[in-house]
């Protein structure tokens, strides 16, 4: 959606409601815990999660990050699933000019935060950006071990056998790892992470990145980060190493063959057309051509 | 401990004693096992072998007592004063521990192949195609066909299950194995292929061995030494042929004129 | 030729729109008032602060009506709004034993010092609809005055713990304070403190299933209602300035001490154990499953194997918070094409596979 619209259907900033509607307290008990996040790359940290005015499992573990960090002159990009006009992200948008009133945009390289959900910008990020993900399940051996007292002790004393597990048996039964999403890292050669539900597609984006990563879990109240120029490397084999998925199509709107696509179904015979998942990405190179 | 012989036991075991509550269910028992011995903790059920084996396994925290091990390069250390990182650690590498139920031994919903080689992957390999080979070759030592590799081992026999725990414990060559009542429950003829299986395997490994059983046929097949337990108390111990055709205590007594003679 | 999907913003606002007709529903229908819905839905009422964590009837009842009734998404506009509010201070403990009672009941005993008083309750009501109440106009049944009862109303639990028959509970070495999950995240093991907190703020529905499996042999207790009581108690707080106690007012509340079998060690005789439930205004149902589920959660502290989920900390409180439950759940509605694609991908790939002879890496 161009610009202007967005700003006449914006809601005004309300000055019943605290800058970012967190208290200035609670402000300071996350970034204490984003600190120390930082300064152990990886490292699930717990904090205080509060209750926000979206669900939990919504995104309010990102926006409570995102609540933390934001001053007035910083501009904000909310995306989801790739895209700035899904219903998701313009909820969230919404949120921020409603509690803050600061500026909004779609264009990667104009934001200095970006909110996301499920998806890495294609753009690449620079230094100085923060990009702030909404993690749903923090903890990548959850499904294999359920129990949290469990897990804290297998990350304490750096005990994976149980993640590799999991990838020798995709190996042995499908000759491929099937993980295609949340695919888990393992960050700065220490912790393993779960990158959240970003398609495997994204995950090299996380390697080396100049950009701060911070990842939000309200409902598990979580806090980790990835801090710039940060090692993150897939899980696997020697002899099978990580792979990302690849097309055979490329973009129907603006050609692209390096980006995620989504498909779209467009009749009832079941016919198919590709395109970008990421809006803005798309959108420019539309222009440009 | 010999003066004449510089080399420590493997384990030692220093006045254990285990309580639930008031009830002293192992009462002061020293022992000392040394490299390569396999030794048999024979009692009735209600004896308190199990958690005698529990507590030198640091599975379960006694209540007095020493348990010592000899670390590779750092001589004997007590267990108990050990961080739980390096508890976890050697029960991963130097030592094994067999279930009686082979359920609780296991990852039942994972393939063989992948309960044999996940302790090499907790120690870092990362190479699946040599993952596999090791696999492999450790199903046949246990004789277990490798075209079961991929099969999950709710799938299996409880032999075969049995035969799955062992490789898995042994694959990181451990100097150690406990083992708990590890044929009970499988068939007569199974058990003997078995016991058979591990005779052979803890004679060419060199591996020491703390088996708990009920069953003298047992103890007298792989281990060089026993230890008679009655009510906690270790009522005798010796070497197995001598204490089983001469027992001296009238429980031991008891207990091998009890057993039919084939 | 193909637009990609736009209009986000626009939908939204709409979509508000049709919610405000949705909850006016029939103009022609006088509209429901805050007032009406706090003095005659006033279990909801009820419910919403208890599980909501804030006593604000009035709060409570503008929730209420917000949300057209779904007592979930009013508790959680409730706890949203509690998240805003400044801690001012902390109250002394309640003090339960000096209720002025308006109901109270012992299953544990035919009869008790301060007596059997059975008030307002549906539990001896017939469950047949009255349709007279489909008119309103009705004469409004006429306030009857209590008889005044000045007999002393002690706890049941007091007067077993004479005899020392129940388990003394006595605060922690030191009196710490009490856990707040409000402000920190809980780590297992939690203590009881933190137990009971999250089971205070917890979905009564998943609390009562659990309570009710506890009693279908998913664990060991043998409950007994020690006692109930529903009445008023004053709310009182030590100002810093003033350095002596205060009232600051009262507020309705409903007690469950539950006396469960008798433990004993060896260091101790056997005593009946307990287990503990609290909740805002007449809310029977929660604070007697509030208590079955305390006890189950004690198995640890009291040395009994865990068999049942009900006595698993890590499963019950991890899943009994509604907005955690619901948000999660509902979450998946929220688009997740893009991790479906992927998964698409997968299976035409392992279908494709599939129909090709098979190589050494797949099973036989």
């Amino acid at each position: 959606m161009p610009l202007n619209e967005l700003v006449e259907l914006a809601p005004v900033r309300d000055p019943q409601i605290n800058f970012a509607y967190l208290d200035e307290r609670t402000k300071r008990m996350i970034r204490r815990a984003i600190l120390k996040a930082v300064a152990i790359p990886g490292y699930q940290v717990p904090f205080g999660s509060r209750e926000m005015p979206l669900p939990y499992g919504w995104g309010t573990g990102g926006i409570q990050v995102t609540a933390s960090i934001i001053g007035p002159s910083d501009v904000l990009k909310v995306i989801d699933q790739g895209s700035d006009d899904t219903v998701n992200a313009v909820n969230i948008r919404r949120f921020f000019q409603r509690t803050t009133g600061v500026v909004v945009t779609t264009d990667t390289t104009a934001a200095s935060i970006i909110q996301t959900r499920h998806r890495i910008p294609e753009t690449p990020l620079q230094e100085g950006q923060v990009l702030v993900y909404q993690v749903p399940v923090p903890e990548p051996m959850q499904r294999l071990e359920p129990r949290e007292e469990e897990t804290r002790k297998l990350h304490a004393l750096q005990e994976y056998g149980l993640m590799h597990v999991n990838l020798f048996e995709d190996l042995a039964h499908y000759g491929h790892i099937s993980s295609t999403y949340d695919y888990p890292v393992l960050v700065n050669g220490r912790y393993i992470m779960s990158p959240s539900p970003i398609p495997k597609f994204d995950n090299p984006k996380m390697h080396q990145n100049p950009a701060l990563q911070l990842f939000g879990a309200g409902r598990e109240k979580r806090i980790y980060a990835v801090p710039p120029y940060t090692n993150v490397e897939s899980l696997g084999f020697e002899d099978h190493p990580f792979e990302v998925q690849r097309w055979q199509a490329v973009c129907e709107l603006c050609g692209s063959n390096e980006s995620f696509l989504d498909e779209v179904i467009m009749d009832d015979q079941g016919k198919k057309m590709f395109v970008c998942s990421d809006s803005d990405y798309c959108g420019k190179r539309q222009v440009a051509a | 401990m010999n003066d004449l012989d510089a080399t420590p036991p493997l384990m030692r075991v220093q006045s254990l004693s285990c309580a639930y509550g008031k009830r002293n269910v192992v009462r002061d028992i020293s022992f000392d096992l040394w490299p390569g011995e396999v030794l048999a903790i024979v009692g009735e059920s209600g004896s308190g072998k199990t958690t005698l084996l529990n507590a030198v396994a640091a599975r379960h925290t006694p209540s007095a007592g020493h348990v010592s091990f000899d670390l590779r390069h750092q001589g004997l250390q007590n267990i108990y004063e050990m961080s739980e990182a390096q508890r976890r650690m050697l029960a991963r590498t130097d030592w094994g521990f067999v279930h009686q139920n082979a359920a609780d031994g296991l990852r039942m919903n994972v393939s063989a192949g992948a309960n044999v080689s996940e302790r090499l992957m907790a120690l870092g390999q990362r190479h699946y195609g040599q993952l596999r080979e090791q696999a492999i070759d450790w199903l046949e030592r246990v004789e277990i066909s490798p075209t079961r590799i991929d099969d999950r081992p709710n799938t299996f026999s409880g032999g075969m299950r049995q035969r799955l725990q062992i490789a898995r414990n042994l694959i990181t060559q451990p100097r150690l194995v406990f083992m708990d009542e590890p044929t009970s429950g499988l068939d007569v003829s199974v058990q003997a292929k078995l016991l058979d299986m591990m005779r052979t395997l803890t004679r060419q490994m060199n591996l020491a061995a703390i088996v708990v059983t009920h069953d003298l046929a047992v103890a007298r097949l792989l281990a060089q030494r026993m230890l008679v337990m009655q009510n906690g108390e270790a009522v005798e111990t010796g070497l197995t042929d001598q204490v089983l055709d001469d027992p001296q205590h009238p429980y031991t007594q008891l207990l091998v004129s009890s057993v039919l003679q084939p | 030729m193909y637009v990609a999907v736009k209009g986000g913003e626009t939908a939204i606002l709409n979509s508000y729109e049709l919610l405000a007709q949705q909850r006016r529903g029939d103009p022609n229908v006088p509209e429901l008032s805050v007032a009406q819905i706090r003095q005659q839905l006033r279990l909801s009422v009820d419910r919403v602060m208890t599980e909501g964590s804030v006593y604000d009837p009035q709060l409570a009842a503008l929730a209420i009506k917000q949300s057209a009734g779904d007592l979930v998404e009013a508790i959680f506009l409730l706890r949203a709004y509690r998240a805003t509010l400044p801690r001012l201070g902390y109250t002394q403990p309640l003090n339960t034993a000096g209720m002025h009672i308006a109901r109270r009941i012992s299953a544990a005993f035919k009869d008790l010092p301060g007596g059997q008083v059975l008030g307002p309750t549906y539990d001896y009501t017939q469950r047949l609809l009255d349709f007279s109440l489909l008119a309103t106009g009705k004469a409004a049944p006429e306030a009857r005055t209590a008889p005044v009862n000045n007999e002393p109303t002690p706890r049941v639990v007091d007067l077993l713990n004479h005899e020392s028959l129940l388990e003394g509970q006595l605060p922690e070495e030191g009196d710490p304070d009490p856990f707040d999950l409000t402000r920190q995240p809980v780590r297992f093991p939690a203590n009881r403190s933190a137990r009971l907190q999250n089971l205070a703020r917890a979905d009564e529905g998943f609390l009562l299933a659990m309570a009710y499996s506890t009693q279908r042999g998913y664990s060991e207790s043998h409950p007994f209602v020690g006692e109930i009581r529903f009445g008023t108690v004053d709310v009182c707080i030590v100002p810093e300035e003033l350095g002596f106690e205060i009232s600051v007012g009262d507020i309705p509340v409903t007690e469950c001490q539950m006396i469960n079998q008798f433990q004993g060690s060896q260091t101790q005789p056997p005593q009946f154990t307990r287990g503990y439930g609290l909740a805002f205004g007449h809310s029977e149902r929660k604070a007697m499953a509030m208590a079955l589920v305390d006890r189950a959660l004690r198995a640890d502290e009291l040395g009994e194997t865990v068999t049942a989920p009900a006595q698993m900390q890590e499963f019950v409180m991890s899943h009994s918070d509604s907005l955690e439950s619901s948000g999660f759940v509902q979450h998946l509605k929220l688009p997740h094409y893009v991790d479906f694609q992927s998964e698409l991908e997968l299976v035409r790939k392992m279908r494709q596979s599939h129909a090709l002879p098979k190589d050494d890496h797949a099973s036989e």
